[in-house]
């Protein structure tokens, strides 16, 4: 315990020395978050400058072994960093789809080659990853994917289409499940591999969205060759690796609910825009009781999410909370911003323009709508609370 | 941030108290009390929660108590909430304990707490003064009277009012202060009317006229104490109904395991198994609130009051739900006395309501947030 708090005032004496700044303030746009990649654009060298010393730390990836790249902590350390992290509002100083999903999975299942080349340029945001999951025929029922990796002695030959990869259009590379075999069950016959984005056939088209953004794209794969030694783990056991996979991204996904510092005083944000009575409540006591109601509920959603961590320090005990917490966390973001453009009125709804940001809560508010979609829907998330933790059959 | 976790002595004594309300404090014993003669409680049980240190939970040792702390006496009410348990153990372990550990003085809480601790003077707390629950301060009034005080004026909602042998009274003081008094049962000028209400549970009407009392503690700080001591008694009963609710819940799961329509289990439709699984996620995220409140207490944390509110809503909104989709999903038999799961509705509303229900509480965390 001791050894702990040492622990603590290390850490505390380094992020004040070394988190610049404008690195302490809340994240306002899209801008403002660093995603890293081979076209990394920084929004300024505080950002950059944030990245690096977090990089060389390991503390990008805390809880992932020193020798890639990571910081090598205990589930217990890794606490304390976020503590101390949200103690100076500090920001993320890396968004990466390699740390929170394919890189568990490399590290569990992937070969030692595979830790060597990809684990050490995901921790220093050199490689930005996505995800190739769903197909137009292949969505809530993930395992009738038919994207087809024909075998080629050393490598593999692609052919398909993927929709909803996020941010395919920026990426560098992709781990994505292919159909390596037809026979059995359609769990059975399903490949995870990687290759780059730059490979001969690959083409991601952005898909303009009802909030104006184009984050999610069409993935097109036209005779791709992807090299045999970039499979994870065994050839048709992908559907296991997926799963631990999209594990990590119902966390990374709820944890939109957990934001505290970004969202917990909806209703004293909601003061200027809404008004206030004698005696200081919000001037509409039906909003009012709403906004109540929604931040009695995030308190004990982001309670929850802090249990959860507590008691899986023992193991990775993850599986049993991931699926309520990816539905809970992502409901409650889709309320809140329902609220949000309520409290604001018209000047929440505006789309273009100098005033009221320029729609830019409009869009968000839009864009919340996919939360309780991607990742696996909330009807997905209920079925599988309902089978594997309830045992409902 | 609170604690969230139990610690190994914690672990134990949410196992004991379980153990303990499933084979002394059943189900089955509300029912015998409720078709019975008309006893509040089953006194041998309260003896042997006594044996267990379950009343003196709360209470230093020195006191004669076990000194185990908020979060465990959390575990032990939820252990209470899910087997219905009748007894007295809300009202005088931490109604009653914590009014004296609160307000009383030095030699009130050597005279009161060893007895409490071993279950031998019960205890009420009379503060409300309408039906439902209002935070206002109280119109009845104590006035000074020879070494003591008169109260006069009218209580109800009292918990346990009807058995306890010494109640603790909410009233204003000639100078317009809140203070606590304490007045006996038997008192001259009490009147007491016995409310039996639909959990089976024993609460009163109490009249005052001019009704001897001593002021617990300090004349004119009993405003402080009180708010504090609402917050305690809203917290255990935020941990009793999180019993309630998780009880329903999982005989609600049994039965439509068991239940076959259309040749399958009724848990086999989607349609009940997305119910079952929203009801479960609110259960644990309100448990996860519950338990922050009572580390709060334990621990002292900035903002309690609000905390408190969250705990005491989030949990009054679930208990309702889960013993309403409880009863839905039990179908016709959810409507029988026979099964258990009335019962628990039955005992979620009281629990709630008492010191202030969901919208009460919902307003009040508003009101503590700035809004």
């Amino acid at each position: 315990m001791f050894d702990l708090e040492d622990f603590r005032a290390e850490t505390r004496a380094w992020l004040e020395e070394n988190c610049p700044a404008s690195m302490r303030e809340p994240v306002r746009s899209e801008k403002d978050i660093c995603w890293g990649g081979r076209n990394a654009e920084f929004k300024n060298d505080d950002q950059r400058l944030w990245l690096e010393r977090m990089a060389e730390k390991g503390w990008t990836a805390p809880t992932w072994p020193e020798q890639y790249g990571g910081g090598g902590l205990s589930p217990e350390q890794a606490k304390v960093l976020r503590e101390e992290m949200a103690r100076i509002n500090a920001r993320e100083p890396l968004k990466s789809f390699g740390i929170s999903m394919v890189g568990p999975a490399i590290i569990k299942w992937g070969s030692e080659e595979l830790k060597q080349q990809h684990l050490p340029k995901i921790c220093r945001g050199e490689i930005r990853w996505c995800q190739g999951y769903s197909e137009p025929g292949a969505g809530s029922d993930l395992a009738a994917l038919q994207t087809k990796a024909e075998d080629k002695g050393d490598h593999y030959l692609i052919n398909g289409q993927k929709i909803w990869t996020s941010y395919a259009h920026k990426a560098d590379w992709i781990f994505c499940l292919v159909r390596t075999s037809w026979e059995g069950k359609k769990q059975e016959g399903i490949t995870l591999i990687l290759f780059d984005m730059e490979t001969p056939g690959v083409e991601a088209r952005p898909i303009r969205l009802i909030s104006g953004a184009s984050v999610f794209c069409e993935t097109f794969f036209t005779d791709v060759k992807a090299d045999k030694t970039q499979v994870v783990g065994e050839v048709n056991k992908g559907w296991t690796y997926a799963k631990y996979i999209l594990t990590h991204e119902r966390e990374m996904v709820s944890a939109i609910g957990g934001d505290a510092s970004a969202v917990d005083a909806l209703g004293v944000q909601s003061l200027d825009a809404v008004g206030a009575d004698e005696q200081g409540r919000l001037d509409d006591p039906v909003l009012r009781a709403d906004i109540a109601r929604w931040e009695i509920d995030q308190l004990g959603f982001r309670l929850t999410l802090e249990r959860a961590k507590d008691e899986a320090k023992a193991g990775e005990g993850v599986g049993h909370y991931s699926a309520l917490l990816k539905y809970a966390g992502t409901e409650l973001n889709k309320r809140r911003l329902e609220l949000k453009v309520a409290a604001e009125g018209m000047g929440g709804l505006a789309w273009e323009g100098q005033a009221w940001k320029g729609g830019a809560l409009a869009k968000e508010w839009l864009r919340s709508k996919a939360n309780s979609i991607e990742g696996g829907t909330s009807e997905v998330q209920l079925g599988i609370i309902a089978k594997n933790v309830l045992g409902m059959k | 941030m609170a604690t969230l976790v139990l610690d190994d002595e914690q672990k134990m004594l949410r196992e004991a108290a379980m153990r303990f309300m499933a084979e002394k404090a059943p189900v089955a014993q509300l029912r015998a009390l409720r078709d019975g003669e008309g006893d509040a409680f089953d006194a041998p049980t309260w003896a042997a929660m006594a044996e267990m240190g379950f009343p003196g939970a709360l209470i230093p040792e020195e006191h004669g108590g076990a000194g185990f702390g908020h979060v465990a006496m959390g575990q032990i009410m939820e252990a209470g909430g899910r087997t219905l348990a009748a007894s007295p153990l809300f009202a005088t372990g931490v109604a009653g304990a914590s009014a004296v550990m609160l307000a009383g003085s030095d030699a009130q809480k050597a005279e009161l707490l060893p007895k409490i601790a071993a279950g031998e003077l019960l205890c009420a707390l009379a503060v409300d003064e309408s039906v439902r629950h209002t935070g206002k301060a109280p119109a009845t009034t104590a006035a000074p009277s020879g070494d003591g005080f008169a109260i006069t004026g009218a209580k109800s909602n009292v918990a346990d009012g009807s058995i306890a042998g010494l109640i603790v009274v909410s009233a204003a003081t000639p100078d317009g202060a809140t203070g606590l008094f304490l007045v006996e049962a038997g008192a001259s000028g009490l009147e007491v009317e016995p409310v039996e209400m639909a959990d089976s549970r024993a609460t009163a009407i109490l009249r005052f006229e001019a009704t001897p009392a001593r002021a617990l503690g300090e004349v004119g700080q009993g405003a402080e104490a009180l708010a504090r001591l609402l917050d305690i008694c809203n917290a255990h009963l935020a941990a009793e109904l999180i019993g309630v609710a998780g009880k329903a819940f999982e005989d609600t799961l049994a039965y439509v395991q068991e239940r076959r329509q259309f040749g399958v289990t009724i848990a086999s439709f989607q349609a009940i198994q997305h119910r079952a699984a929203h009801l479960f996620g609110e259960i644990e995220q309100a448990r996860s609130l519950v338990l922050a409140a009572l580390s709060g207490l334990d621990e002292g944390v900035e903002g309690l009051p609000r905390l408190v509110s969250a705990a005491k809503a989030k949990a009054a909104a679930v208990a309702d739900l889960a013993t309403n989709e409880g009863v839905q999903l039990h179908g016709g038999v959810g409507m029988t006395d026979a099964f258990d799961i009335g019962l628990f509705m039955k005992r979620a509303r009281p629990a709630a309501q008492l010191f202030g229900d969901e919208r009460f509480h919902a307003n009040r965390f508003a009101s503590l947030s700035g809004y």
